[in-house]
This record gives structure tokens, sequence and C-alpha cells, in this order.
């Protein structure tokens, strides 16, 4: 009997013997499109049930162990991880009871679970002197796992120029991850400051008087904030800036972007680490340092200034820069790594990294030490941590950790740690005109779509919203009324079909929706989306997905001014 | 040029009436024009479609000229009179010594001058904030599309006439045996908002897709043109102001600045007046027209903001094609300037105007009432607030309104000795010498005797002086004050404007309301008219109470330190229940005033109206014991007679409910021959007619020549106003109708729904 997570990325080989229980209650998918749709009761039946997923030969489930680990379980969720008899007899009588009929959910109510979460945000034109080479983006998740376990950030550096944006995608817990996409900006922003800025901060915090702000956030209203560690994270960020202004030898004034965003990265990581071995006197800043560290997040960030482009990545997330040809087609431009078995030089890096006789152990199975998918990631101190170390934090630890199944439990061929990092590699880019857009995105969409695929339904999405280029006579023989037609034809164009006014929703409503002929079939898009919370993991993962737009007028500009 | 004459067509009736009002105004300045039917246009121009028109305007003589040609012309007369031109030379900033102009700092070395004159059109404003004390010129550039086509298989005729389809916001023109047009569309494209970019200047490019509505229009105009090819579309920008109108005059702060900028994409029109007047003011001091409408001084600082003008353009560009009707207020660049009763207002009802940024109500909306989309409330005709200003005049008349008046431009005045009074005395042609506490209604003359300002002082002690004039003077009035002070001496002079809330409470129940909050004897005996008293309303002391309502009604104004607005106001309105207190906007206040002959200074007095032509010789004291600005000017008058009266006139035959409303500029007939036009109107719910205002001249039959009008000149006269080409008979009066100041209700009329709060 196989019970595994599906593409979840960590497996641990399970050794409790409650779970194979729920094994017979294991749903053939064609089950699924049951009047189980979003129906509380029933659809925990298969909260504990597991779909052996096809991609990933592993046997395990994690849920016992990781129901702790999420930062907000919903509290009847956590006691139906207990397995009781009772309980599954009664549910699956209900079952039986419900009409099978069925059950489709309507375009309106597609759309309003798919634009749940979508944001855009357009650089204001009237904005101070600069004019952005970013026109803005649009973004959206979709939610796979109940919480949603990605995370996104976008903010706009106040003391430098630029724009960040990053997805971050979060296993074992959305814990780190979303404190990843808290913090991780704040780290490159003040990497990036000059040394009077930074000096200007600290005495500003020093003698009490209003600090300059650093970043404008742009946020949905879903993406929230920790009010109860933003202090402990302002300690750890000022300590680092401290440590920047201590080191300021004052010869090198040019701050170099990549070498920033590797601090920015290496440095958080390094804080949540120290955050958690020192642990914290409030019991539940304790624990939420704790599930921080020990959960884990990958992140693909995106800097924007003028016509420079950062990406700096961690793990399996991908940004693609859409392209578009003199004739008008589409192509795309990878420009960050997966960080996974998949990456010839990663395999080299991880083999290098440690002794020859780990060489088989180190990767298993597409995983790092058999367990994890990316190969590079935020917090996951059990692939960093000494031994010595884990079981000392975790002994004195709140009961919570110590229960847990999944932190108790030590990677197989434990030899050399650390056997993971989040140092991110730096993809630089100089855009151009032709650079249209960049889709920053977790891997829940890379799985489902190929990259051609996504810039070209982004590309034409984007030129179908602005009419594509601008038309020019130049010499043509053109009449008033051909004009008049084509001009016409575009309005109309524009108008119509669109029903999405985000990029971010028309791409996920295609990696969602797509049939085998790429076209969006609504029958699957609303079966899909009315998956019960905890099945729609089999099918697929959380999707993030920011894309990001540029203003050839001004990348243009930029260019002809060299 | 060529005399082309142009068509202005219109789509719809209230096309038709706005153009018929332009016509009649055209026909009294002399310029030929005739309103023509659908069938005539068709025989004007062979391409047009005229299926959809109601009607249309010929202007025979108006004519086409090449703007390059005109500024060559131009540049080549000026160098024969010894003007120098330099090529390729520009203006670093304005060279300035004790608030005077002295030279020009150019990239190309220094220009010594004494008149600097900013016409750097879509750059002026930058140009103006160069200055060291930056001149605030408020203009804002939009792209401009025109569309140029290949010739036409059959050429048009040369003297093919202009076509401006406003409704289709386009205008077409023969150019080279083709078609040129452009339009000012709903949308446009702002730019250059911050400054000179290159990046902008590099992008001015075609832009068809937002030039889609106008090429519609064209076709739908000219369907023939489906063939004619296209040889460029050009994206000109050209510069707008928030009001619509241009920009000229003397900056306010540096002496010897001159304007002339933001022609509203009309430069080549009126390029060639405005450059006379300019010119006439730069060697006279002042032009020989009134121009206070293009002055530089109607605005201040607070409309220089560029977020202000960039969001204002978009709002007038396409006005410059929308139907104009009365009482429009722009909607953009609002809530500015608001009283600290703004949300309280705005709770109640309140529709709000603008004036000088300063957010005024209009009339109140009672909660059961519902007020027309701002789009469909445009008319000509009775408007959908009639009934609610009308309950808010009655109110005014029977019991007590109250209206927030804090937009007017407020001065203190104080000094050390007599220099105040000294410098006062001087300047308005009333007697300021009045025991204190008293308030009198003055004028601010120039040295023709027409009217600067037009306010009332009141005196607060022997050595200060509070002085109100209207919203828009704020400028004009520092300046000509600060122009007209000696510089070291002991006297202050404050703006004060933004330090008081102003409510006027109008109406007979006025004193019940301020006495019960002050328990002081408000009446008459105690506080006679035109007094000003500072005293306590409820617990917020130091209110300065002034016995007058500027609408000739009884009641006070209240002058309100800003903290005590709320307090005050909130103690009025729950003190005046038991009087039938009610909120009142501006509308009812304009109606009170002009049924009561109370002219305004901007609407109907201006710079070139002296008060002996306005009937205002009580408040002029010629033998006041000192010399004041204008005195001569008006001794003179006051012996030769004056040319023009202003008048008011009572329209007769005219039916409130279905006839068009007059509005203003309105041609005034007398004895069927033209004698001037109107200068505003007020519909009088106490007379139930309608009154206008206007100025009567006396114009000779035979030379045209102006004569003297004399009060029997006036009464012997049969007049008439010309509405939209229909002429409405009106009795002309020189004083106002006295029945109004002893208004008296019956106690048969009383009814039960007087007991109502109102």
């Amino acid at each position: 009997m196989c019970v595994c997570p599906g593409p979840r990325r960590i497996g641990i080989p399970v050794r409790s013997s409650s779970l194979p229980l729920f094994a017979d209650a294991m749903p053939a998918p064609t089950q699924l499109f049951f009047p189980l749709i979003r129906n509380c009761e029933l659809s925990r039946i298969y909260g504990t049930a597991c779909y052996c997923h096809h991609r990933h030969l592993c046997c395990s489930s994690p849920y016992l162990a990781q129901s702790r680990l999420r930062c907000t379980p919903p509290p009847a969720y956590a006691t139906f991880c207990r397995p009781k008899e009772g309980w599954w007899q009664h549910t699956q009588g209900r079952r039986y009871a419900s009409t099978p009929q069925k059950f489709y959910l309507t375009p309106p109510q597609v759309n309003s679970i798919l634009k749940a979460n979508e944001y855009s945000f357009k650089v204001p034109e009237f904005d101070g002197k600069n004019v952005s080479s970013v026109l803005g983006f649009d973004s959206n998740q979709l939610p796979a796992n109940a919480p949603i376990e990605d995370r996104r950030s976008a903010a706009t550096c106040l003391q430098t120029r630029g724009m960040l944006l990053g997805v971050f995608d979060g296993h074992a817990g959305c814990a780190c991850s979303q404190a990843v996409s808290e913090r991780l900006f704040y780290y490159i922003a003040v990497s990036l400051l000059p040394h009077e800025t930074l000096l200007e901060i600290e005495n500003a915090v020093e003698s009490g008087r209003a600090l300059l702000p650093i970043l404008q956030w742009h946020k949905h209203p879903n993406d929230y904030f920790s009010k109860e560690a933003s202090k402990l994270y302002f300690n750890s960020l000022r300590t680092y800036w401290q440590e920047l202004i201590d080191l300021n030898t004052g010869e090198s004034t040019d701050i170099d972007v990549k070498e920033a965003l590797i601090n920015a990265f290496k440095r958080l990581d390094n804080d949540i680490s120290l955050e958690a071995q020192v642990g914290d006197p409030n019991s539940f800043l304790n624990y939420l340092v704790l599930r921080v560290a020990f959960s884990g997040a990958t992140a693909c960030v995106a800097h924007v200034d003028g016509v420079d482009l950062h990406v700096a990545n961690t793990g399996d997330s991908r940004a693609m820069l859409g392209v578009q040809e003199e004739d008008g087609s589409w192509s795309a431009v990878t420009l960050s790594n997966d960080h996974n078995a998949q990456n010839e030089r990663e395999l080299e890096r991880l083999k290098l990294e440690h002794p020859k006789n780990e060489a088989k152990s180190v990767v298993k199975q597409d995983r790092l030490l058999g367990l994890l998918m990316p190969f590079r990631a935020f917090g996951d101190v059990k692939f960093k941590w000494s031994i010595d170390l884990q079981k000392r934090v975790i002994e004195s630890g709140p009961d919570q950790l110590n229960d847990n199944e999944y932190t108790k439990f030590i990677p197989p061929n434990y030899y050399t740690p650390p056997y993971l990092t989040a140092e991110p590699e730096v993809t630089y880019h100089r855009l151009r005109p032709q650079d249209k857009f960049l889709v920053l995105a977790t891997d829940g969409l890379w799985e489902t779509m190929h990259r051609q695929d996504v810039v070209r339904i982004v590309g034409e999405y984007l030129t179908g919203m602005h009419h594509q280029q601008p038309i020019a006579v130049g010499g043509y023989k053109v009449t008033l009324g051909q004009m008049h037609g084509l001009l016409t034809e575009r309005r109309a164009k524009m108008s119509s079909v669109f029903e999405d006014q985000n990029a971010a929703t028309h791409l996920i409503r295609h990696a969602v929706g797509n049939n085998e002929f790429g076209t969006v079939d609504h029958e699957r898009l609303s079966k899909m989306l009315s998956l019960p919370e905890e099945l729609a993991r089999m099918y697929r993962d959380d999707i993030t997905i920011i894309v990001v737009q540029f203003n050839s007028h001004v990348v243009g500009a930029y260019q002809n001014q060299d | 040029y060529i005399r082309t004459g142009s068509v202005f067509l219109a789509q719809t009736q209230d096309r038709l009436i706005s153009l018929k009002r332009i016509n009649s105004r055209l026909n009294v300045i002399g310029i030929p024009s005739e309103i023509i039917s659908p069938k005539k246009v068709a025989e004007l121009h062979p391409l047009l479609n005229v299926h959809d028109l109601v009607g249309a305007m010929h202007v025979p003589e108006d004519a086409v000229v090449s703007s390059a040609d005109v500024a060559l012309a131009l540049a080549s007369a000026a160098s024969q009179n010894g003007v120098q031109i330099y090529d390729r030379t520009s203006v670093l900033h304005v060279m300035v010594k004790k608030g005077q102009v002295t030279g020009v700092e150019t990239d190309k070395g220094q220009i010594e001058c004494q008149y600097f004159v900013n016409c750097a059109g879509q750059w002026a404003y930058e140009l103006g904030l160069s200055n060291e004390e930056p001149v605030s010129i408020p203009l804002h550039a939009c792209e401009h599309f025109y569309l140029l086509t290949r010739p036409l298989e059959t050429p048009l005729q040369s003297n093919t006439p202009t076509i401006v389809d406003a409704d289709g916001r386009i205008y077409i023109r023969n150019w080279q045996g083709g078609i040129l047009s452009g339009g000012f569309e709903k949308n446009p494209k702002p730019i250059f908002t911050e400054g000179k970019n290159q990046l902008e200047i590099q992008n001015l490019q075609e832009d068809w897709d937002h030039f889609e509505p106008l090429l519609s229009s064209l076709l739908r105009r000219m369907p023939d043109l489906e063939t004619l090819e296209i040889l460029k579309l050009v994206n000109c920008p050209e510069t707008f102001t928030p009001d619509m109108r241009c920009i000229m005059g003397e900056s306010p702060s540096v002496r010897g600045y001159f304007v002339l900028a933001g022609m509203n994409s009309a430069g080549l029109s009126f390029g060639g007046g405005a450059g006379r007047y300019l010119a006439e003011w730069m060697v006279h001091g002042s032009p020989s027209e009134n121009i206070w409408e293009l002055d530089l001084k109607r605005f201040g600082a607070l409309q220089s903001s560029r977020t202000f003008l960039r969001h204002r353009v978009m709002e007038v560009m396409p006005l410059l094609y929308d139907l104009k009707v009365p009482r429009w207020d722009f909607q953009t660049g609002r809530q500015l300037r608001t009283s600290p009763l703004y949300d309280r207002l705005d709770a109640q009802g309140a529709r709000w105007m603008e004036k000088h940024g300063f957010e005024r109500p209009k009339y109140f909306v009672p909660p059961d009432k519902d007020l027309l989309a701002l789009e469909q409330s445009k008319t000509f005709y009775k408007p959908d607030w009639f009934e609610i200003v009308e309950s808010e005049v009655k109110c005014c008349k029977e019991a007590v309104c109250v209206i927030d008046m804090s937009s007017f431009t407020k001065f203190e005045i104080t000094s050390t000795g007599d220099q105040a009074l000294e410098v006062l005395q001087y300047l308005f042609s009333n007697d300021l010498d009045v025991p204190v506490g008293h308030i009198v209604h003055t004028g601010m003359l120039n040295q023709g005797g027409g009217y600067e300002n037009d306010c009332s002082v009141a005196r607060l002690s022997k050595r200060s002086f509070f002085m109100i004039s209207p919203t828009d003077q704020q400028v004009h009035c520092w300046a000509w004050l600060k122009k007209h002070m000696p510089e070291d001496s002991n006297l202050l002079l404050e703006d004060v404007t933004w330090k008081y809330t102003a409510l006027n409470l109008i109406g007979p129940r006025a004193v019940d309301v301020l006495s019960e909050l002050s328990y002081a004897p408000m009446t008459p005996d105690h506080f006679p008219s035109l007094f000003c008293k500072e005293m306590s309303v409820g617990y917020a002391n130091g209110i300065r109470v002034m016995s007058m309502t500027h609408t000739g009604e009884p009641g006070f104004m209240l002058y309100i330190p800003i903290e005590y607005a709320l307090h005050v106001y909130n103690e009025v309105m729950s003190v005046g229940q038991k009087y039938g207190i009610r909120n009142a906007g501006y509308y009812a206040l304009r109606s009170l005033r002009i049924e009561k002959f109370f002219a305004f200074w901007g609407q109907d007095l201006n710079t070139l109206t002296t008060p002996l032509e306005c009937g205002r010789e009580s408040r002029v004291k010629l033998e006041k014991g000192m010399d004041f600005i204008g005195r001569d000017a008006l001794l003179q008058q006051k012996q030769n007679g004056v040319y023009k009266r202003l008048t008011m006139f009572i329209l007769d035959d005219h039916d409130t409910d279905l006839d068009l409303w007059p509005w203003w500029g309105e041609p005034i007939y007398r004895n069927g021959q033209y004698a001037g036009k109107t200068t505003s109107s007020a519909y009088s719910y106490t007379l139930e007619r309608h009154v206008c205002l206007g100025f009567v001249h006396n114009f000779s039959e035979d030379t045209g020549e102006e004569q003297v009008v004399t009060a029997d000149f006036i009464n012997r006269g049969e007049y008439e106003i010309d509405i939209a080409g229909h002429r409405f008979q009106a009795k002309a009066k020189l004083y106002p109708v006295t029945s109004l100041f002893t208004h008296k209700r019956r106690k048969e009329d009383v009814e039960l729904s007087d007991l109502h709060g109102k």
C-alpha cells in the first residue's frame, strides 16, 4: 500500500500504524466529482486520506505530523487528525445519504474563486520625478493546501530606486514562507541602502525620532503581517544594519545589487536559525520562531530598477521573461535556475559539498536526502543544524514541538550538515524594449504549464488588453476608412471576451482549466475548483503568480540614452 | 489669409440654443453671422452629412491663416520697429531686485531689462517657477491630435468653410486640397506634468487608438472621406488653463514681470488682440478693456499644484467642445479649501460650487428629494433645483437661514498710529473716518475711477480695520494694497481669510436667534444696521457680529474664529429650530441680492465701471477732506455725466417654465436699438419674475458714438432682452423695487405648514 502526499515537498517514512487505516477510504479519482463540493462535513473524509500521486514515489504521510506545523490550523481539522472509528462511520453514512447529482460551479462562482486573491498595482504615472520602467503588476494565488503555503510580496524601495517582487513557496507549513514574505524585502532594502541612510535610520532609532520609511508595500488584503513578531523581526533587522554600518570602511560607495541580494538572503536565513536557537521568553513567539525555522520556504525575488533586472532565486520557483519578437510572436527567457534534482549543476554542487561516500545518499529519489524536493530553501533547520543542536532545541522547546513527529525526526544519512542553504542564485538581465513582462511563479504553475505556453498566454492577454502595438501609418497607403475599420476592430477586441482584469488570474484560469487543446474548459475548471480543500492538494499545488509589466517606452528611452 | 467662413453644427436642440446665444452676441459686436438650416449647410459644403443636424451657425467672414506665416509676419514687423530676436537662446531665469525685474539670464549671457513678458506657452509654468521668487502661472499641456490627409480627387474649393462639429468633438478644414481635422476628445492625455521632459517629447507619437472616436466622428460627418488616404496624424501639445481662459497681466509678486500664455489652443485667433491689451497694460498701466477674467491675479498659489493642473486640464480640454450651460461647476480639483463646517453641511444635503478653490454651498437638497444626474441637469431652461432654492429664499424672507460664507477674502489692517486710516482714506472712495464699530461699503478705485475691488470695511478700533472682499480678490486685492502702501510705515496688513468662518444669518428672525444665544439685545435700537460688535455667541467669545447680510435682507454676518465654528453653528441651528431655521446656499443669496439690485464685483462691476455708473454715489465721498485714488476721474464724470448706467431689468413676458432663462451677456435693446449687455441675472421669487442687471449705453443713431446716459434716458426707453434670438420685454429700474424692503406677511395667509420646522 502506498500512501503518499503527492507532490508534497517532504516525505517522511511512516512508522505510525494508524494511518493505513484510511487506505480503504481512499477514493478513486472519479469519485471526486461527486457532490462533495465545499461540503465541509464530507470533505473532511479526505482530509486524512491520501491519494497516490504518480509523480513522486515515496511512501509517507506527513499529515499527522504536519498539522502541528501549520500556522493557523482550523481547530476542527486538528481534531480530525486523530483517527476515530466512530467519526469515520458517521461521515461515511452521511456521504451515501447525499444526493449523487452532478454539481458544477457556474461561471460567476468560478470567477469569484479565481479572483478572491487577485491584486493589481499600477505604478502611478504621476509618481515623483521617476518615470518607472515598471508599468505595474498583477498577482494572484490559488490555494491547494489549506491553509495555503505560498506567499507573495511586492514593494517599492523608497530610499533607493527600484521595485521588489517575490513569490515564496512554503513547505511543512506556511510559517517560514510567511516570515520570509514579511522580512526578506527589508533585508534586501537595507542591504541596498547607502551608508549615510543607514546611519540616519540608526540615529533616528537611537534618538526616538521618526524613521525613514524604507518600503512601500503593495499588498492584497489577505496578505497579512504578523503583529506579534514585528518587534522581534525589527530587532534582528536592526542588528543587521548596525553590522552593515560597522562594516562600512567608507571605500566602496557603489552598492552591488547582486551582492546585496545574496547577503540579504543569507542573513535572513541566518537570523531565522538564530532566533530559533535563542528562543523567546514569550511562549507564543518562541513557538512561532521554532515553527518558522522547522518549516521551509523557497524564494524567487525580482529587483527592477530602470533597465536593471536582478532575479534572486532559492529553490524551484521560477522567473520567466516574456519577450516579443519582431514578428509579434512570444518567446520565453528563463531568468532563474530551479534548484532541484533536474538541475545537473545543483546535483554537482551537492556532491562536491559533501564527502564522496555520501554521493549516493545526498540525493535520493530526486530529493535531498530522499526527502526534500528543493535543494535550496529558507528555514528547514532539520537539514541545516547538527543533530545535537536539533535535539537540544526540540527538548528545550515547548511541548507542542516535542510531540511533533516531524520535527523530532532526523533525516536519514545525516552526516555532514548543513545540507541545505538559502543562498540564492542571482541572474542579471538588462531590459530591452522587447522584454514586455516578467512572470514570477511558484512551481505550482510550472508543473502544469510549459513555459512557452505561459509566456504566450500572458503575452496575448496583455496585448489584447492594450491592443497590440500602437499603429503607425508611416508611409503606407492607408485610407481613412481602412484605418477606421482597423481601429474599431481593435477596440471591439479589447472590450469583448476578456473577463479577467488580471493577467495572473488569466494564467491561473488556463493552468487549472486547460484541456488537451490548450483552451480553457469550463467544466474542467469547475471540477478542479470544487475539489474539497484537502483533496485539491492531490491534483495541484498552491499556485502563486506575479506578472510584472514593463514600460517599453521607458526602457527604450533608457537604451537610447546610452 | 483665405476667407472661408465657418459653420458651427448643432446635433441637438441644446447645442442650437447655445449657438443662437453666440449668434446674438456676435451680431451686436458687428460680426455677421446667422443661424441656418441643415439644408443650407449642405449647400455650403459638398461633403457634409447633414441628416442628424438640427441647425447650424454660419459665420461667413471667418478666415483661415497659417500660424507659421502669422508668426513670421509679426516677427518681421517687430524687427522693423527695432525689436531684436534671439534665436535658439533659452532663458534660464529672470533677475529680480527688490521685487522689480532687472534683467534676464539666458544661456548666452545676461540681458538687462525693465519688463519681462513670459510667453513661453506650455513652458510658462516652469519658467515662472525658475524665479527666485516663483511666479505662479497655472497652465498645463495636453496632447492634441489632428489628422492630415492627401488631396481629394476633386479638391475642395479653397473657400469651402471650416466646419466645427462640437457635438462630434471635431473641427474640419480644407488643407492643401485634402482635409485637416482634429478635435478635443473626452479623455485627453496630459503631458509635461513634470516640466520639459525629453522622454515625453520622444514619445509624442501618433496614437491612433486614442484618435479613433474622433475619426469615427469625422467619417460620420463626411462619409465620402472613407477612401481618402492618410498623410499623417500630428501630435502637437496645446496648453490649457484651469478655467479655459488665457492668462495675461502682471505678476502680483514681481513688478515688471508680465505673462501672456495659456491660450487653450486659440493662440492664433486671440494672439493679436491679447498682445495689444498686454502692450497697453505695460505702457499705460492698464488695458483699455476689462480683462479681469484673463488677469493672472485671478489665480493664486493654490492653483499652481501640478496635480491640480494635470487633473483640471483633463476636464478643461473636453470642455472646449462641451455644451456650455449656465451654472457649470468644475468637477476636478475640488475640495481644496473648505470651511470647518463642510462635513456638517454636506451631510445635510449641501451641493457645492467652487470659487478660488473654496467650496461653497449652492443649495441644500432635502432628504426626500432627488436631483438629476450631472449630465442630465445641463439645461438652458428652468433648472431642477428651482423649488429647492425657492423654499430657501422663502425661509430667508420669513424666518431665518444660515449660509456659510467663509470663502470671502478677509484682511486686517492695523497700525501704530493713524497710518491705517490715512492709507485707507487714500485707497477707498467712501469716508472711513467713522466711529468705531461702523461698517462702510466702499469701493477701491483706480485712477480712472473704476472698481479695483468692492468691499465692506469695519472699523474695529481707532487703528484697525477689517476688510471683506469677494473671494477671488485674495491675490488681486493683496497686490493692490501692497502696491499702494508705504513700505516702511508701521502698517500691518494681514490676510485673515483662513482665520474666520463666516456665517450669514439672513431673515427677520435672525435677531431672535442671536439675542437668545448672546443674552444681549439685538434690536435695531441697540444694534443698528451696518454695525460691528464683538460679542459672545453660545459659549464662544469674541465673535465678530455685523449687522449686514450682503443681500439687503435683515440679519447678521458672524465672523467666527474657526475653532468655534462648529460650536456656534450647532448652537445657532439648535436655538434657531423654533424660529424655523434652515441651511441655505449661494443660489438663494444670489436671487435675493439681484432682486435688490446689489451688484457684485467680478460679475457686474469691474475695473472700468465707476460708482457713478451703478448708482452708488452715496458710497463715494468726494468731499471727505482728502484726495483718494480715482477722485479726479469721478469729479470729472460727475460733471460730464456717465456714458453707461447699470440698470435692473424685470422681464415681463417671460415664462419661467417654458422660456429660455437669461444668463449673462444677453444683448439689451432700447427702443429696438442695441444698448448694451446684461451682466448677471436671477429669478426673483418675490417678484415672480426674472431680474437681469446690465449696462445701458447711449449709442448715437448716426455715428454709433457713445453719449451721456441720464436717468431720464433710461426711464424713457422701452427695453427688450435678447435671449438666444428671442426678445423679451423688460422694465428698466434704476433703483430697487421698494416693496421688497417692506415685506410683511398678512395674517390670513399664515398656514399650518408654517409651523413646521424647515
